[in-house]
């Protein structure tokens, strides 16, 4: 059986246990049926892919008798796609392995299991799908199962409010995709992707798609300022669909994104690079800054997807301009970073969330102000939790830091562009990339350091039990990838060369990238090279060295004491450092010019017991200044159409008439 | 034989490294002490004190977690390659292909993570305080460095600090206003990242205005040792790196290009790090330490400046 | 033309570049009176080494004149004002410092990306001149409208005039008699402005520009 067809199977699977899960009525025994199928499937997906890559196998293309009559459902299994289906699978594969421990008895079976297969099916068919028909359809059914799934605790108002505002934003950008897919096609062209390549736009229109493409996977991915609905829904959903809406369904948004822009409009001017760079730039920046103000783990996380999304869209801004200038090394360099991370996202964004999910199971709470203490109480978890958080956070040797430093080598190369405004303007996006991982090591050092370390804050800690072995063993699965990666990334990116090597001018990685002992070296030994493995090899041995020869020569004895605190110490544990306050000196440094941070103290007079009380107010940027006002005038004008709703049959007859005459006036003059 | 000398040459710079740092600190104390008018304690005094923490027992708060146990010795690891990957006496070894520029300082960012975790530990509010502005010097120094990093590789065409060193030896660069001010700004940089004054005080007894210093308040014994040896290194290695792109002066091409290129590397480092640690000394003795909130604008000058040396390179060029 | 002349040009016009962003990083006012002076000083030493570079010894006039005028005279009356008038040393700013910084790296790359492109034909130390200068003239406007102070103001607007003889010279073939008028207006524009500047201490009892705009009734 070929590549394709087993991927089309593994989807049919997940897509009928979905089913079965519907049509019975779910039991105890349904949630491991569920949960293993779909562990299973993913797991045979992601051999099948990971064999069509590493054999480099040609594209195989299907076209099957489903969705429209005269279209058929084309298919398509190119690298590309096989990519995002090796992230897709070893994100489901890891989700539903913790699932089998975390939502073994969940609360409302009916409403979880048959969308969480839907949804992982519906996900599953995103890119393999070769028409815009099937595309749109994969899309839509991929944010309708998710919102599903964020509404699964609909009895809190916040999750509803959620839901609301992310249906909102899925179909903003399925009405982008949809108009920059009429576009690719033309007045008579067809649907199918194969067709869209061989036509050549107009600059206008092209530049429409461009402009359609990043405002409609941009509002799926999280591109700052269409992030809003992301850090509402990605933590209102159960932890594990959290880990595969954050790692999984963003990343399916940069697929398309990289399908329409680079694949399917083709050649494209250096402008397109301005605009994304500095959307990517900004994305990165206030993602992260954004995360730095929360205290509800979850959504501190998802802000972080927001800041890797913008990490990734700057690798595919690069990409663009040297494509565009015609330097085949640039963009292979940019694209393959972009692509990496795209994986390494998912394998540390998917870990943490499953953490992150494991302390939410144990504790019942989301708010690090509640918590502090965990290591004790859940070592494993802690410490995949800190491994998270060190490979998020671009720490040598693990698996974030490579794809940063190739983001970084491709700013490296970018003096040979011949833009003079691209020579400014990309040292200062690398300045922005370099300011929101050295913040985003600041934001996981507050959340491991508050979460995990100190004093127990509240009593839900103190009876806080380890996860059980699936969920352990989905954390630790993910640990090993994340290691792996940052120390073989050979490993990873030879994966990649099928993809560089159809969408990067053609050029190929080959010799010269991996010289000897798997170092990586994008543009030859002499300009720069990076070996996790001598690196992490070089660390233990140290650290191993020193540790050994300390204990065996000076002291080894370990005595404990209270705790000395420069000689003041007070047991309460709210004398502890908070979220909020090791926060405060970047909220005063950055966010009283981004978020308007204003702080307010109210200190009672001498003598007066009542305790002084410190009032922190922000102000969101996106929601104050675009999505209020927008909706302002949105209410505006429907208050004044809804008039309309109070008219007579003859005049409702009248205004269908009017639009028919009006639809068949532009279609008279389109022909012309 | 070849790999004989590549690995004895790697091994001597590693040994090299930690042996040295102690004696740059006490001659950075000597420095401050002489302009101070006063006699200053002894050139080896930071070994004695290290080997007085040695020989201690540690002590431990009751509520400390493995974190605290084994953050000294990853600190110390990653600041101590970090050391080892940059070109001291000779560039060009075996394991400075492992490493760029970048990778270095992502290695001292692995080396700030461990420290501002194990502040944490405890659940102190010093520590707290410690890590938390800890963290932010940090999110400022990097893009400041990062500017600088781009600035050489403009200069060098490569990130490799074993290139640049060829680069700047054969003569490539001369003198050019954008390097004077990456000078600066990669001395602004290392200033923060060390902690010193008018960053941090590294001799502070005052809890408030302590950054470094707080985060490692909880620590004794053997694990404090290992902590201040790192500082130490990371002291040797931010000069060594300074000397390295800027002066690299006298250092020897290579592993095999003979035991007399060695040692004059050997002379003309010792020589440069005297030299800048003097600097470091006559600096800090003359400056006052800043208001906590008063440093985003010190790193701020440092970014500003590394931009700037950016514009001024592609102006030269002409665009 | 020799190549050191033209280094030494290069050098103090980049010198002159950074010692705007002093003035902007400053919120002494002793400070921002000694970074004026400097970049006066630098000024001069720029003119004097295209002087040499173009052979024009008019330019070494311009040179002394920037010296003794801008470098020492005006810097040392601001001082003694600065004294009798008792201001304030802490200079108020409107925006904070940071972002002041990033807006002015933004106007430099700015006018180095306007400038560079429609100079194309001139010779290369003309042209980094021409962006400089104009990069300087913004920056000495930044500095200008992120202070509320009169005197910073001041400052502002002589940093500006630096710039605008940077271009002037390096432009080559002002005629003495401009140089020498610019030099002249800038001085009667200082003395008024000082002269200004007591009558709006012994009214409002500040310099804080921010009194005057109440005074007008602009503000409540």
């Amino acid at each position: 059986m070929s590549a394709l067809a087993i991927e089309l199977v593994v989807a049919a699977v997940q897509g009928t246990v979905g089913l079965l899960a519907a049509a019975s009525r779910p039991g105890r025994g349904w949630a491991f049926f569920v949960y293993g199928a779909t562990a299973v499937a993913s797991a045979i997906g992601f051999l099948t892919v990971l064999v069509f890559l590493s054999s480099g196998s040609p594209p195989a293309a299907v076209v099957l008798p489903l969705g429209l009559p005269w279209i058929g459902a084309h298919l398509r299994l190119d690298p590309l796609a096989a990519w995002f289906l090796l992230v897709l699978h070893l994100g489901s594969a890891a989700a539903s392995l913790f699932a089998l421990g975390y939502d073994a008895e969940p609360p409302r079976p009916r409403a979880v299991l048959p969308a969480y297969a839907g949804f992982l099916a519906a996900m599953n068919v995103v890119p393999l799908a070769a028409d815009a028909f099937s595309f749109l359809f994969a899309w839509e059914a991929m944010s309708l199962f998710s919102f599903l799934l964020v509404l699964v605790h609909h009895e809190e108002g916040e999750n509803r409010r959620a839901a609301y505002v992310y249906l909102l934003m899925a179909g903003f950008g399925s009405v982008c995709l949809l108009l920059a897919f009429g576009l690719l096609a033309g007045r008579d062209g067809s649907y199918a992707f194969a067709d869209m390549v061989q036509h050549r736009l107009a600059p206008w229109a092209a530049a429409a798609v461009f402009l359609l493409a990043v405002l409609g996977a941009g509002s799926k991915a999280g591109l700052f300022p269409l992030h809003v609905w992301l850090p509402l829904a990605h933590p209102a959903a159960p932890s594990h669909v959290s880990a595969l809406m954050s790692g999984v369904m963003t990343k399916l948004a940069v697929y398309s994104f990289v399908r329409i822009v680079f694949d399917l409009v083709g050649p494209s001017p250096w402008w397109w690079s301005v605009p994304l760079l500095v959307v990517a730039a900004a994305t990165a920046v206030m993602g992260v800054l954004y995360a730095l103000m929360q205290h509800d783990l979850k959504r501190l996380l998802a802000y972080h997807t927001v800041e890797n999304i913008g990490i990734i869209f700057l690798g595919l801004g690069l990409a663009l301009a040297f494509r565009a200038s015609g330097l085949a090394l640039g963009a292979a360099i940019a694209l393959t970073a972009a692509l990496l991370h795209v994986l390494n996202h998912m394998l540390f964004k998917s870990l943490l969330f499953l953490s992150a999910g494991a302390v939410l199971q144990a504790t019942g709470e989301r708010d690090m102000e509640h918590l502090g203490g965990l290591v004790h109480r859940m070592p494993a978890t802690a410490l995949a939790f800190l491994l998270g958080s060190m490979a998020i956070s671009a720490l040598p040797p693990l698996n974030g830091f490579v794809s940063e430093w190739l983001t970084f080598q491709a700013i490296l190369v970018s003096p040979a562009l011949p833009q003079p405004l691209l020579h400014y303007l990309v040292p200062v996006a690398g300045a922005l990339l370099a300011l929101a991982a050295a913040l985003a090591a600041a934001c996981f050092v507050k959340a491991f350091g508050v979460t995990f370390l100190g004093r127990a804050r509240s009593s839900a800690v103190a009876d806080a039990r380890e996860v059980d072995r699936f969920q352990l063993a989905a954390m630790f699965g993910l640990v090993a990838l994340c290691v792996f990666v940052g120390i073989v990334p050979a490993g990873a990116i030879g994966l990649l060369r099928g993809v560089t090597q159809t969408l990067a001018e053609g050029a190929v990685l080959g010799e010269g990238w991996l010289t000897g002992w798997l170092s990586l070296a994008p543009a030859g030994a002499l300009r720069s090279s990076y070996n996790g493995l001598v690196v992490l090899s070089f660390v233990l041995f140290s650290a191993g060295a020193s540790a050994w020869s300390v204990h065996r020569f000076a002291s080894a004895r370990l005595v404990r004491g209270p705790i000395w605190d420069c000689g003041y110490p007070d047991p309460s544990p709210a004398t502890q450092y908070t979220a909020a306050s090791f926060a405060q000196p970047i909220r005063r440094v950055f966010g009283s010019v981004v978020f308007r941070a204003r702080e307010q103290v109210d200190m009672p007079p001498p003598g007066d017991p009542t305790p002084a009380r410190l009032v922190v107010r922000l102000v969101d940027p996106a929601w104050n200044w675009l999505f209020e006002p927008l909706a302002a005038r949105v209410a505006e004008v429907t208050e004044r159409l809804n008039r309309m709703q109070f008219l007579t049959i003859r005049r409702y007859l009248v205004l269908v008439f009017l639009a028919l005459v009006a639809l068949l006036v532009v279609i008279a003059l389109w022909q012309v | 034989m070849a790999g004989l000398i590549d690995i004895f040459a790697q091994g001597l710079e590693m040994l090299l490294v930690v042996g040295l740092a102690p004696l740059l600190v006490g001659w950075v104390r000597k420095v401050k002490a002489h302009v101070f008018r006063r006699r200053g304690p002894s050139l080896l005094q930071p070994y004695r004190d290290l080997l007085r923490l040695f020989s201690k027992d540690a002590l431990l708060a009751e509520n400390a977690s493995w974190i605290s146990r084994t953050a000294p010795y990853v600190v110390f690891a990653a600041v101590w390659v970090a050391a080892a990957l940059i070109p001291t006496f000779a560039a060009g070894l075996v394991f400075h292909w492992a490493a760029d520029l970048i990778a270095i300082v992502g290695l001292f960012g692995l080396a700030r993570f461990a420290l501002a975790v194990a502040g944490m530990d405890v659940g102190t509010s010093f520590g707290g305080i410690g890590s938390s502005r800890e963290m932010l010097l940090a999110s400022l120094a990097e893009p400041a460095m990062l500017m600088v990093v781009f600035t050489i590789s403009l200069f060098a065409g490569s990130s490799q600090l074993a290139s640049i060193v060829d680069f700047v030896l054969a003569g490539g660069i001369g003198i050019r206003p954008s390097l004077g001010l990456a000078l600066v700004a990669v001395a602004i940089v290392a200033i923060a990242e060390n902690a010193r004054i008018p960053v941090d005080n590294p001799a502070t007894h005052l809890e408030l205005t302590m950054v470094h210093e707080a985060m490692v308040f909880e620590y004794s014994g053997r694990h404090l040792a290992m902590i201040e040896a790192a500082a130490a290194v990371k002291l040797l290695a931010w000069l060594s790196l300074i000397a390295a792109i800027f002066l690299p002066f006298g250092m020897a091409p290579g592993p095999h290009s003979g035991f007399g290129a060695m040692a004059v590397g050997l002379l003309a480092w010792l020589a440069k790090l005297a030299v800048l640690a003097t600097l470091l000394g006559l600096f800090e003795a003359s400056i006052a330490k800043m208001r906590v909130f008063r440093v985003p604008e010190f790193l701020g000058g440092a970014f500003a400046l590394g931009v700037l040396a950016t514009v001024l390179l592609f102006v030269s060029r002409g665009l | 033309m020799s190549g050191i002349d033209i280094e030494l040009a290069r050098l103090m016009a980049t010198l002159m570049l950074v010692v705007s962003f002093m003035l902007l990083y400053q919120d002494r006012l002793a400070g921002l009176i000694n970074a004026y002076a400097l970049q006066s000083g630098l000024l001069a030493l720029a003119v004097a080494a295209q002087a040499h570079a173009q052979e024009a010894p008019h330019l070494y006039v311009t040179a002394l004149l920037a010296l003794v005028v801008k470098g020492l005279a005006i810097p040392l009356a601001l001082h003694r004002i600065v004294l009798r008038l008792g201001v304030h040393r802490e200079i108020e700013k409107v925006i904070g410092v940071g972002t002041t910084m990033l807006f002015g790296l933004a106007v430099t790359m700015l006018a180095v990306l306007v400038v560079l492109p429609v100079t194309e034909t001139a010779a290369a130390l003309t042209r980094e001149d021409l962006g400089f200068a104009l990069a300087i003239v913004l920056l000495g406007l930044l500095t200008m409208i992120s202070r509320r102070n009169a005197v910073s103001q001041v400052i502002g607007f002589m940093s500006l005039e630096n710039g605008l003889i940077l271009a002037a010279t390096g432009a080559r073939g002002m005629p003495l008699v401009v140089e020498v008028s610019v030099a002249f207006s800038i001085l009667i524009a200082f003395i008024v402005v000082g002269i200004f500047l007591f009558r709006i201490r012994e009214r409002f009892d500040s310099v804080d520009v921010h009194a005057l705009d109440r005074f007008r009734g602009e503000l409540p």
